[in-house]
């Protein structure tokens, strides 16, 4: 059987789909639509029940492009998701607006159930409805109280699921069929006839005592303040981001030790060859990869779930959307992009949030310039290198300067693209708000812990075979390369070592540094030389670039191993000087100002980060959207750079 | 008196007399915003747009040029 829940935004259909459904969920498609299709299963007497979590809806006529699935899927019985019976959420609270949808879900003639919900703010709001003469008035649902927050109603729901009472054609509006999708006109006309019935009959449902107003309306007034309101905002938003970059790191970096080690440990416990090479090497490392952005995923979603459980995102939208709106963003813009300068991939997951396509896809589609965390490795390095340690106007680091100016950057950009793509993006939808502002109310645990489950689950498996798939390909070719070359590669390499009397480990990393060199990913790197020698670099950097397309930071561990250096930890000392002492075919240095600068300038833009790409197509439905990213940012970068070394130089 | 609701000052209680024809207006009248619906402006965002409206019992938030579209009678 299949049971679909509708409601409107904001009386608790998340709740009430958790209590019935618990873990049993899982997330599919709806076809043609990014929403994603939560599902889940209940266990009644008999069978297991399907439930599909529509979006919350005003009406069964969609007033964005992902609300077409309530329509499609209610008004056609061809629909594959079309429902064997419906559970409407209906807010207590605020019956009058939410019988507009229950009864047009009534009069499509679906087996019906109502759940009455939020009773407990019912009685806050001194409202009092009358059950039976809503019984009365749609005789053919069934109808239930329910409070899902405190978990009450869930056998009634379940038994009410397994009596669902069969329809006999009765309908509030005479002789119904739901109006064209587009015909708007219709539709206006049927909510305005639809109201005028449901008020006939409102003063026998409910009962307003002397109005109660909740405290809502008083906090409102110090979260929308011209002052305090934002104050308020970016105090939260820097301990979000604050808790995300440091209380992530830790689980990160023994995430990351532990895996290393299994990979190892799993490398020298099989015997040699290349099945054991591919997995110590490849697919190990490329899980820990994925499961590495767990914490920093758990983490953010878990705050973003509290914003929105309290109530408190809204107020975000209300006080930004005045903002963002010219920039083609929206008010729930700001988390997903601020978010990103900890890192994208939990950036561009949290997007989800906004409604309206575009604003969600030109957000997403931004998001990665935010300087994410990964570029710091490389930024560090770089700046070490070319960056004098100065002070100019008496007090102010040079190196500071630049780093802060490397993140204004990738900030300006952001907003600057977000603007010029409100104007190429064409979309017959105009933007609107009309943005409902629930009471606030405490979060209710298991609903976040649910939604922070539900979000790591979908990136390790969406996002993480796509990772995987990647890091395993440039695992290959960096690791192989022509037979004869690589034979030549290590034979050269031992030669040179022994006429330079180095060590054990030396003599290791420069055979590592020699069969880079040789590999298929040695030849990429050469060959893409003379496309990246305008730029300022050379084929070694140009090896690197194709590396670190996997993930920023992997720049500095391979240019460690093009010059056979040991990587050490933050300070990179050795490799500093390795690369200082580096010349070109002419004599002149291969690091100067204008080169590593023009470097930096590359890392801001440039896409390097294929589990962001993964989590954008996931999210968007589609490699359209990464592929145009990576476009952009790879030309935008290549410009951008081009422009830096020309002017430096 | 006839006005349109983005012209109302705060706490003044209002009645609509009428929704503008635009592409807005089934989204207004589906969440309860028709003739006959009482109207109050609770508060407005830092930079005056856009305006919190308590419709009969819940809190809609709108820009101005959305509330721009709403006709209003106030009670004199």
């Amino acid at each position: 059987m299949k049971i679909a829940l509708l409601g409107n935004p904001n009386t608790g259909k998340s709740s009430v789909f958790n209590l019935l459904t618990g873990m049993r969920q899982h997330v599919g498609n709806f076809p043609g639509v990014t929403v994603d299709k939560k599902s889940g299963s209940i266990l009644l007497e008999n069978e297991k029940a399907e439930l599909i979590d529509f979006p919350g809806t005003y009406s069964i006529y969609p007033r964005s492009r992902d609300e077409r699935v309530v329509y499609k899927s209610l008004c056609d019985k061809n629909n594959p998701d079309y429902p064997d019976a419906v559970f409407v959420v209906v807010d207590a609270s605020n019956l009058e607006r939410n019988l507009l949808l229950f009864s047009q879900v009534y009069d499509l003639q679906l087996p019906i159930v109502m759940l009455l919900n939020m009773t407990d703010l019912a009685i806050k709001r001194n409202k009092r409805y009358n059950v039976e003469e809503l019984r009365e008035l749609f005789p053919e649902a069934k109808i239930i109280e329910t409070n899902a927050r405190a978990g009450t109603g869930k056998q009634r729901i379940l038994e009410a699921a397994e009596n669902i009472p069969q329809r006999h054609g009765h309908s509030i509006i005479e002789n119904y069929s739901p109006a064209p999708i587009d015909d708007h006109h219709a539709q206006d006309e049927e909510a305005n006839h639809r109201f005028k019935k449901i008020k006939d009959v409102m003063h026998l449902i409910e009962e307003k005592l002397e109005q109660k107003h909740d405290f809502s309306r008083k906090v409102d007034r110090i979260i929308v303040h011209p002052v305090l309101g934002y104050l308020i905002f970016a105090l939260i938003l820097l301990t979000i981001f604050q808790a995300i970059y440091s209380f992530a790191q830790i689980p990160m970096d023994y995430i990351d030790g532990w895996f290393n080690q299994f990979g190892g440990w799993v490398g020298s416990s099989l015997p040699e060859g290349v099945f054991t090479d591919l997995l110590s090497q490849g697919i190990i490392p490329g899980i820990g990869g994925v499961v590495v952005f767990i914490p920093q995923i758990a983490l953010l979603f878990f705050f973003i779930a509290i914003l929105e459980e309290t109530g408190y995102l809204s107020r975000v939208v209300f006080i930004m959307d005045r903002l963002m709106r010219p920039l083609g963003l929206n008010g729930k813009s700001v988390v997903p992009l601020l978010s990103s300068v900890a890192c994208a991939i939990p950036g561009i997951m949290s997007a989800r949030t906004i409604s309206d396509w575009k604003e969600r896809t030109i957000t997403i589609l931004v998001a990665p310039l935010m300087s994410c965390s990964a570029r710091i490795p490389v930024y560090t390095l770089l700046i070490a290198l070319v960056i004098p340690d100065e002070r100019i106007w008496g007090f102010m680091n040079v190196r500071g300067l630049v780093l802060f100016g490397l993140y204004a950057l990738g900030l300006i950009s952001a907003l600057l693209i977000a603007f010029i793509l409100k104007w190429l993006i064409n979309t017959k939808e105009k933007g609107f708000l009309l943005l409902e502002m629930p009471s606030y109310k405490a979060p209710k645990w298991s609903n976040v812990g649910i939604k922070v489950w539900e979000k790591v689950h979908v990136f390790v498996l969406d996002a993480g075979k796509i990772i995987l798939a990647i890091s395993i390909v440039l695992w290959a070719l960096a690791t192989y390369g022509p037979t004869e070359r690589m034979k030549n590669a290590e034979i050269y390499a031992n030669e040179l070592a022994i006429k330079k009397n180095l060590n054990g480990e030396q003599t290791n990393q420069l055979i590592a540094s020699e069969k880079l060199e040789s590999s298929y990913m040695g030849i990429l790197g050469k060959s893409i030389e003379p496309v990246i020698s305008p730029l300022g670099y050379d084929w070694k950097i140009g090896i690197s670039l194709i590396t670190s397309f996997a993930a920023r930071e992997v720049f500095v561990g391979s240019m460690a191993t093009i010059y056979s250096v040991q990587e050490d930890g933050k300070s990179n000392l050795s490799l500093i000087q390795k690369l200082r002492r580096e010349k070109r075919k002419d004599g002149s240095a291969v690091y100067t100002l204008a080169s590593g600068t023009s470097l930096m300038v590359f890392y801001v833009f440039a896409m390097q980060c294929m589990a962001t790409m993964a989590v954008v197509k996931r999210e968007t439905k589609s490699w359209k959207w990464p592929l145009i990213q990576l476009g952009y940012m790879g030309v935008l970068a290549y410009l951008l750079a081009l422009v830096t070394f020309n002017i430096l130089t | 008196m006839n006005k349109r609701l983005s012209a109302i000052k705060i706490g003044e209680l209002v009645k609509v007399s009428s929704v503008e024809p635009s592409v807005l207006k089934v989204k207004l009248s589906e969440m309860g915003i028709v003739a006959g619906r009482m109207l109050e402006v609770l508060y407005r965002a830092p930079f005056g747009d856009p305006i919190a409206v308590d419709v009969d019992g819940y809190v809609l938030s709108l820009r101005l040029d959305e509330a721009d579209l709403i006709h209003v009678e106030t009670k004199v």
